[in-house]
């Protein structure tokens, strides 16, 4: 069986850059981007710029072994960034792990995302501060929290919408699809977005499915968009459609972000076993960067100030966020039984006191 | 001070009690479950509710169990205390990833800025005559996931108060009722406060013996006092502790039982095999050794899956096992 076949076309996909960096013509998705003038798109692309560099010089500090792991997202800024500034304050975020883009437009420190990676905390910060939950690793799980979140929204009437990120490779787990089947029912608020970045590790996406994703939440009653992934304003203009729809009481709906994966899964994986390299090369002529640049100096706006702007401030991310792991405090032995609880609980304690008495008889021992 | 009716109702019904209590008194808790609506779940334990609190409070889930649980993760995070119906036992498993790898872990995983204060009830073990996947003790499961509790009650008045304080718990907790006694009576003071009742994770000694101790929980005590009135026949004192708590262990009402009466048997449904009995064994023989005066005995399920309920009877412990377990810890 031939896998690595699509069998969709991309004749849907909603789009309003294209590669060459021209306009396509307006639709009912463009006028939702009106208010983006040329200041706000060049803000967008030192969006795209900043988080390409932070996720560089993370991919960096792992190989030099600062970090565990890392996961990168090259080639997956726009359906980030596009989909985060699409956001309210009060609108929350459950992402999976690859979400460094949308955490960063939701303000997290960039060093924080680091730390999970390195191994020195499981939390990288407090959710209800930036409205996003830390990484999840189980993949498909956090559609159903979102689907909670926002039924208990609902239920307070509250004004915002829950957006939920997983892969395409999510979308074969079960917890996806019952993620779907309540939100539909219960006509919660949320939008289900899907990287499709085609790859889940070494599996093409036509391993997961012979239809298209989009096609899949359709089944379930969900409204489903088909979005060019790599075209920051499509995706801003997807997102906004359905962050309205959830705003106004419609209920689900699932964006399918067609880009791709340019790098590996994550630092561990080798795509060069599995990944044809025309394959890249193909979609290198998409690089959702390259196509705004083209639009913005098509305008006149790429200019050596603005130029500078943006060298400026990813240079500066990447200091900042390199000199954030470097020093970093790293957690006590202690700190393992810290949070296993809300209430005191006798075993924590028991082995926590039997540890604490096991480290201290060393202390003599040493010098 | 007046002192408030003590009705007699059945476990099940103090459950209906403890939930309509919480629900009065928390406009946070909400029930998910499949059909705990207008049918007021398969064993009627919600019964009445929906009608009372709306479709908002009792709601009435899709048929997928990740989907409910995953779905009350949410409803904590938002600030939220969900109370989650699993139908039976043995349909529990499609849940397994979301209770142990989401609502266990997301606490510690967030630097303790995310509670889970979600409550698990799920109607256990065997004893009715049920199809298969209808009897199933899987507490041992999740009372080896650090961030859960796991408690279960075993008669009436406990089971009311037990769940009114789990839902007030603001850590997760698996709340097994064991099933074949929810017909069984006992006297509720539903106007009972929680927080100066019992607490949650204590053991409590229901009855007092000097020769012998029986661990039991859940369905089991009431075996286990059978087994203890025969004993006392034959002229042998037996104290019989109901754990109540099975993560935390209650282990000072145990170690104090033992170095009173010196022999233990331990008895639960579920295998014998890694069990919460060999938990239980290998804490007594470390904190109690010198108090033994014989090897701790198990009394449980056999390693076979649960039988069909026509041979039901010969895979569950009786008073006559465990009977059998406290004549070893007595050598001739
Ligand atoms: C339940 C589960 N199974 C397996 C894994 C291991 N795993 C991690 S990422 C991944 C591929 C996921 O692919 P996809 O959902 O497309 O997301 P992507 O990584 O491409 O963003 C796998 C198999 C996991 N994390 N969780």
């Amino acid at each position: 069986m031939d896998t690595a076949i699509s069998r969709t076309s991309d004749d849907d996909l909603i789009q309003i850059v294209t590669p060459e960096g021209k306009r396509t013509e307006p639709s009912e998705y463009s006028r939702t981007v009106e208010d983006i003038t040329i200041d706000k798109l060049r803000d967008l692309y030192e969006d795209l710029v900043v988080v390409r560099r932070i996720d560089a010089e993370a991919t960096a500090l792992q190989r030099q072994g600062e970090l565990g792991l890392w996961a990168p997202l090259l080639g997956q800024e726009a359906a980030q960034v596009g989909s985060a500034r699409a956001l309210h304050a009060d609108d929350f975020v459950f992402g999976s792990y690859r979400e460094h883009g949308v955490a960063y437009c939701r303000g997290v420190d960039p060093t924080e995302m680091l730390r999970f990676w390195r191994g020195s905390t499981q939390s990288g910060w407090n959710p209800y501060e930036y409205n996003m939950t830390t990484p999840a690793i189980i993949v498909g799980a956090q559609a159903l929290h979102a689907t909670g979140y926002g039924l208990g929204m609902k239920f307070d009437g509250a004004e915002g919408a829950v957006i939920t990120y997983f892969g395409d490779g999510a979308t074969s787990q079960g917890d996806i699809s019952e993620a779907f089947g309540f939100a539909a029912s219960f006509g919660a608020p949320v939008v289900f977005f899907c990287q499709n970045n085609q790859w889940a590790i070494s599996e093409p996406v036509t391993l997961q499915t012979h239809i298209t994703i989009a096609e899949r939440g359709r089944g379930f009653g969900v409204p489903s968009l088909r979005v060019d992934g790599n075209d920051v304003l499509a995706v801003l203009a997807a997102t906004r459609t359905a962050l309205a729809r959830a705003r106004e009481g419609s209920g689900p709906t699932l964006i399918e972000a067609v880009t791709y994966r340019m790098g590996p899964h994550t630092t561990s994986d080798d795509p060069t076993r599995y990944r044809p390299a025309a394959l890249d090369d193909e979609w290198k002529q998409k690089d959702p960067i390259d196509r705004i640049e083209r639009l913005l100096d098509a305008e006149g706006a790429m200019d050596a100030a603005f130029r500078a702007r943006v060298k400026d401030r990813a240079d500066h991310t990447a200091a900042e966020l390199r000199r954030g792991c470097l020093g970093t405090v790293e957690p006590t032995a202690m700190s393992l039984f810290d949070n296993v609880y809300a209430d005191p609980h006798p075993l924590i304690a028991e082995e926590r006191d039997a540890y604490a008495t096991y480290l201290a008889g060393f202390e003599g021992v040493q010098s | 001070m007046t002192a408030t009716l003590a009705p007699t109702l059945p476990l099940g019904k103090a459950l209906n009690a403890g939930l309509r209590r919480a629900m009065e008194d928390d406009p946070k808790v909400v029930l998910l479950g499949e059909d705990i609506g207008k049918l007021g779940g398969v064993f009627r334990i919600t019964d009445g509710l929906q009608k009372d609190f709306g479709p908002n409070r009792v709601i009435d889930t899709p048929l997928a169990e990740s989907g409910i649980i995953g779905t009350a993760v949410g409803l904590a995070f938002r600030g939220y205390r969900p109370v989650v119906e699993i139908q039976f036992d043995g349909f529990i498993y499609p849940a397994f990833d979301q209770i142990v790898s989401q609502v266990a872990k997301l606490h510690y995983r967030t630097g303790g800025n995310v509670k889970m204060p979600i409550t698990i009830r799920v109607p256990y073990g065997g004893g009715i005559g049920a199809v298969e996947h209808h009897s199933e003790s899987p507490e041992g499961y999740f009372a080896q996931t650090a961030g859960l509790r796991v408690v279960s009650c075993s008669n009436a008045a406990d089971a009311n108060v037990m769940l009114r304080q789990a839902i007030a718990s603001d850590d997760p907790v698996l709340f097994f009722e064991p099933k074949r006694r929810y017909w069984q009576k006992g006297e509720v003071d539903v106007a009972r406060p929680i927080d100066d009742a019992y607490p949650l994770h204590k053991a409590r000694v229901v009855r007092e013996g000097t020769d012998a101790t029986i661990i039991a929980y859940g369905p089991l005590v009431v075996t286990a006092l059978q087994a203890a009135d025969v004993a006392a026949g034959e002229g042998r004192s037996i104290e019989v502790i109901d754990l109540r708590s099975l993560s935390p262990l209650d282990m000072d009402t145990i170690a104090t039982s033992v170095r009173k009466t010196g022999r233990l048997v331990i008895t639960h449904e579920a295998a014998t095999f890694m069990g919460i009995g060999a938990e239980i064994a290998a804490r007594v023989q470390d904190q109690c050794f010198y108090s033994l005066e014989a090897p701790v005995q198990r009394v449980g399920g056999f390693s076979t899956p649960y039988p069909a309920a026509k041979v039901e009877e010969f895979f569950l412990p009786d008073a006559d096992r465990i009977l059998d377990a406290v004549d070893r810890t007595f050598p001739a």
